[in-house]
């Protein structure tokens, strides 16, 4: 089941918890796998660990390198098969304090980007008539959270990227899904003190935060050929904290 | 290239794209109205042409080749 031998995939934002899992479990299932982001010493540890990885290291708020991205990605894998907008960055502050820097760059690279990356990818999928494209979307973009009106702003964007370019492309073979995350245990909530880890963890049913391969599971589904029926969903992986 | 030469081709591109009898596929054959074509078929079929004459289709010169003549016309003046 959920075999992906033969395949290939892009994974951006792969120097981070959730993106490096993902990369992990693609290339677990046997997919070959080219990782980008931003940190590359850390793009290349992880692929010194995953035999025949790529490292395409790309800032996704620069529009000239992400319209390269998807080619360079193709050339080093001979074709690409899944393409995972995993990317995302914060810049949380109240609304009514947040500079249009703050807005625009997260809306850039969490939603742009990964419009312009599907885009870039289509056309060979259309052609293979197959393809999988998974966006890295969160919770917060159904729920919204305060503090977060970027964030939530562009993830709830993916949510409507994804089914837009669902109904778009599924007659060529090619499902777009999201993968919704709660609360997982990352850089970004170790830096939570004890108080609010309690707070959290009283909001999830599950009595825990979820791991990195939680939701790499998830993505490894998504990206099968069993899950081709599945296209325009967004699979929350959050331990019940919202049930939506 | 001949005119007559790519207009062959054109059509067989056709043809092979959108599953029709080759007869419809006349001149004046519009994709979309007359060929049975949805925009994504359209969108195909000029990178299918993109590919077989190794020329560019910029978008807005693609939403203006609606018939297959449309596309013979442009191939002829851009093909390499």
């Amino acid at each position: 089941m959920f075999d992906l031998s033969g395949k290939t995939a892009l994974v951006t934002g792969a120097s981070g918890g959730i993106g490096g899992a993902i990369a992990r479990s693609l290339h677990a299932q046997g997919a070959r796998v080219a990782l980008s982001g931003t940190r590359r010493e850390a793009l290349d540890a992880l692929a010194a660990e995953l035999n025949g990885a790529a490292v395409l290291p790309c800032n996704l708020s620069d529009a000239e390198a992400v319209a390269k991205l998807p080619g360079q990605a193709e050339e080093a894998l001979g074709g690409l098969d899944i393409l995972v907008n995993n990317a995302g960055l914060t810049r949380d502050t109240l609304a009514m304090r947040m500079k249009d820097e703050d807005w625009l760059t997260v809306l850039e690279v969490n939603l742009t980007a990964a419009f312009r990356l599907s885009r870039g990818v289509l056309k060979g999928m259309m052609k293979r008539r197959s393809g999988r494209i998974i966006n890295i979307t969160s919770v917060v973009g159904v729920t919204g959270n305060p503090g977060q009106a970027n964030y939530a702003s562009s993830k709830a964007g993916l949510i409507g990227l994804t089914k837009s370019l669902a109904a778009e492309v599924a007659s060529r073979g090619i499902t777009v899904n999201s993968v919704a995350p709660g609360m997982i245990e990352t850089a970004m909530t170790d830096a939570l003190n004890d108080q609010q880890r309690e707070r959290i963890l009283a909001n999830i049913p599950a009595e825990r935060l979820g791991k990195p391969e939680d939701v790499a599971a998830c993505v490894a589904f998504l990206a099968s050929q069993e899950a081709g029926y599945v296209t325009g969903h967004t699979l929350h992986v959050n331990g019940g904290m919202a049930m939506i | 290239m001949s005119d007559n030469d790519i207009g062959e081709r054109v059509k067989k591109i056709v043809v092979e794209h959108l599953g029709v009898e080759e007869g419809k596929v006349t001149d004046s054959a519009s994709f979309i109205d007359d060929l049975g074509a949805d925009s994504l078929d359209t969108v195909e079929l000029v990178m299918a042409f993109e590919e077989e004459f190794g020329c560019e289709i910029p978008d807005d010169a693609a939403e203006k080749i609606v018939t297959v003549k449309d596309a013979v016309n442009f191939i002829q003046e851009h093909a390499a």
